[in-house]
């Protein structure tokens, strides 16, 4: 008995050491090309529910870029790491309904991970989960009410899909997408375009930078050797002509 | 029971019905329009409610589109119902009776449709649900149409004439063809996509635009779909290419019978008339595409282009039917083509006619 317990800890010991010898992957995205104007959200600014929620117009903004082409709301995933989902056990994604809009507009989650939808607003909104009719999540497609102050709608998934869309039907503008993983190690960038994916076990791997407009069909890929005190990979995503 | 050859109010009341149904399309087509299909998630309660007791302070956003089309469908099943009932009272002939019965189950699959189309969240659903009002329309005009005095009286005032121009196949032809159209439209909106081709009357600037996978990422990526919109696909290009092909062949059809119906039966024919009705519909209904197209598929414009589509529809199937009660097709008047025996809708009796 003494023996199995022993067994029992060296592959939890391996899986320390490793985590200690782990390291962050960092970088920055950045666009190049022209990306369409981000229009003012002329729907919201019209509903009179909705529109004195905010102070002046809101922009629907597909293409969120910085003063220097840094490109936000990109999905970084490492492609061939031999890692499972944490996902049940992982804290879970919050998406909010705030000012009718969703918040955040873009995000990854974990397969199994709890994406938990919330409402802060004083206005009726549907959640409607509208994951691809034809794709392995199917099956959780659902639309339900909430209500101001209504109950958090939790959902998960078990397999991976591309900005999977989670929508208001009352509000037709409100939408918001999330990338589900089947392991932990991807970030979306934010505003600043950067990115940061913690605890990289050190290897050989192919990353993939992935916009909602302007790659979704074609992912950017690259290679980069993490070690043990991380690595840099910046990528340049170029809007399609 | 008496059963009165001449019923003046049910005819109005199958109009009434008829156009009930036409703002019902109305109301339907701006639920499509607005994107808002499915802001009411359960059916047939509307937000826990029963739906007629749905307090009006909470009919916001796309709420309010789609509880009123709900509403508005319960109003036309029930104009249906009684219609139905009508019609099985005091209506003498046998087969108006089963239309009626038609029109009753009709309007029921249409609502059971637009419900499950709601609670198994499927767009599918939504193009049957849509291909189906468009023929209900056309059926409740049609019972309008054989209710009226006008129809009954149509061989008494004029006699049958020879269909030598081959004019109710080019109806007919031209008819199906709308329809076929509207299934081609009906499957483009309920795709929830949005315009796949942004300009009109070229394609991305081109006759025919580039659709290989490199073009239709550049496409998406340009595009701004500010409700939610799926990304477009070189399918849905083609769908939409076809929907401008085909408005071109039907535009051509309906002029084509517009002046033979004129040539061969005269300007004061009621087919001429009802013809020339049609190209007015058709050149209302194009240029209705073209600015849905130039507004990014404004709601209200995509809508009254589905309403317009409804009726140049209608207009079609009541010219054809109409065509084959006046005209006796030119087979069969040989061998003795100066004495046709019957028309298609004729009661029975030989009516002799002579071509013009």
């Amino acid at each position: 008995m003494k023996m199995n317990r022993r067994l029992l800890i060296i592959p939890a010991l391996a899986a320390g050491l490793q985590a200690a010898a782990a390291g962050d992957l960092t970088g920055t995205v950045t666009l190049s090309g022209t990306a369409p104007e981000n229009k003012v959200n002329q729907a919201l600014a019209d509903n009179p529910q909705c529109g004195p929620l905010h102070n002046g117009p809101v922009k629907l903004e597909f293409y969120k870029v910085g003063p220097n082409k840094e490109l936000g709301d990109v999905v970084v995933i490492i492609k061939n790491i031999s890692a499972k989902s944490t996902g049940e056990s992982a804290a879970p994604v919050v998406l909010d309904q705030k000012g009718c809009e969703y918040v955040p507009y873009v995000t990854a989650a974990q397969t199994g991970q709890k994406i938990v939808i919330k409402t802060s607003d004083p206005v009726l909104h549907n959640v409607h989960i509208d994951p691809n009719p034809d794709g392995p999540n199917a099956g959780k497609a659902k639309n339900v009410a909430q209500a101001p102050g209504g109950a958090d709608v939790t959902v998960s998934f078990a397999a991976p899909e591309d900005f999977l869309r989670i929508k208001c039907d009352v509000h037709p503008w409100m939408f918001s997408y999330v990338t589900v993983v089947d392991h932990p190690y991807f970030a979306v960038t934010g505003l600043d375009g950067k990115y940061k994916i913690a605890n990289v076990p050190p290897g050989k791997y192919q990353v993939e930078a992935v916009h909602r407009k302007a790659n979704a069909k074609a992912p950017l890929v690259k290679e980069i050797e993490v070690k043990a005190d991380g690595a840099t990979l910046d990528f340049t995503i170029e809007v399609p002509k | 029971m008496t059963r009165p050859i001449n019923n003046n109010w049910l005819t109005r009341f199958a109009f009434a019905t008829a156009i009930a149904t036409l703002v019902l399309i109305g109301v339907g087509g701006l639920v499509t329009s607005k994107g808002v299909g499915m802001s009411v998630p359960d059916w047939p309660t509307t937000y826990g409610y029963n739906m007629f007791l749905f307090p009006i302070s909470k009919w916001v956003g796309g709420i309010f589109w789609e509880h009123s089309h709900r509403l508005m469908a319960s109003a036309v099943g029930l104009l249906t119902t009684i219609l139905a009932i009508w019609l099985w009272v005091k209506e003498p002939r046998r087969w108006m009776r089963w239309l009626g019965v038609a029109a009753f189950f009709g309007v029921v699959l249409q609502g059971v449709l637009g419900g499950l189309r709601v609670v198994w969240l499927k767009d599918e659903i939504g193009i049957f649900h849509a291909a189906l009002a468009q023929m209900f329309f056309v059926l409740l005009c049609a019972i309008t149409l054989f209710s009226s005095r006008w129809w009954r009286n149509m061989l008494v005032m004029r006699k049958p004439q020879i269909d030598g121009a081959g004019l109710r196949g080019a109806l007919l032809l031209t008819t199906a063809l709308i329809f076929g159209q509207l299934l081609l439209g009906a499957t483009m909106r309920h795709q929830h996509a949005g315009l796949s081709i942004p300009d009109f009357p070229l394609a991305y600037h081109k006759v025919w635009p580039a659709l290989d996978a490199n073009s239709i990422a550049a496409y998406n990526a340009q595009r701004v779909e500010t409700a939610g919109e799926n990304p477009i696909t070189a399918f849905q290009i083609v769908l939409q290419l076809a929907h401008r092909f085909v408005a071109l062949v039907i535009f051509c059809l309906v002029i084509f019978c517009a002046r033979a119906t004129r040539r061969n039966l005269g300007a004061d024919h009621p087919l001429s008339k009802l013809s020339l009705a049609w190209v007015g519909l058709v050149l209302v209904q194009v240029a209705l595409g073209a600015v849905t197209i130039w507004s990014n598929k404004a709601a209200d414009v995509a809508t009254a282009h589905v309403v317009t589509g409804a009726l140049t529809l209608a207009n079609g199937a009541l010219l054809t039917i109409i065509s084959f009660r006046v005209l006796i097709p030119a087979r069969a008047t040989v061998p003795a083509a100066s004495e046709p025996t019957s028309s298609t809708f004729s009661p029975g009796k030989p009516a002799a006619s002579s071509a013009k």
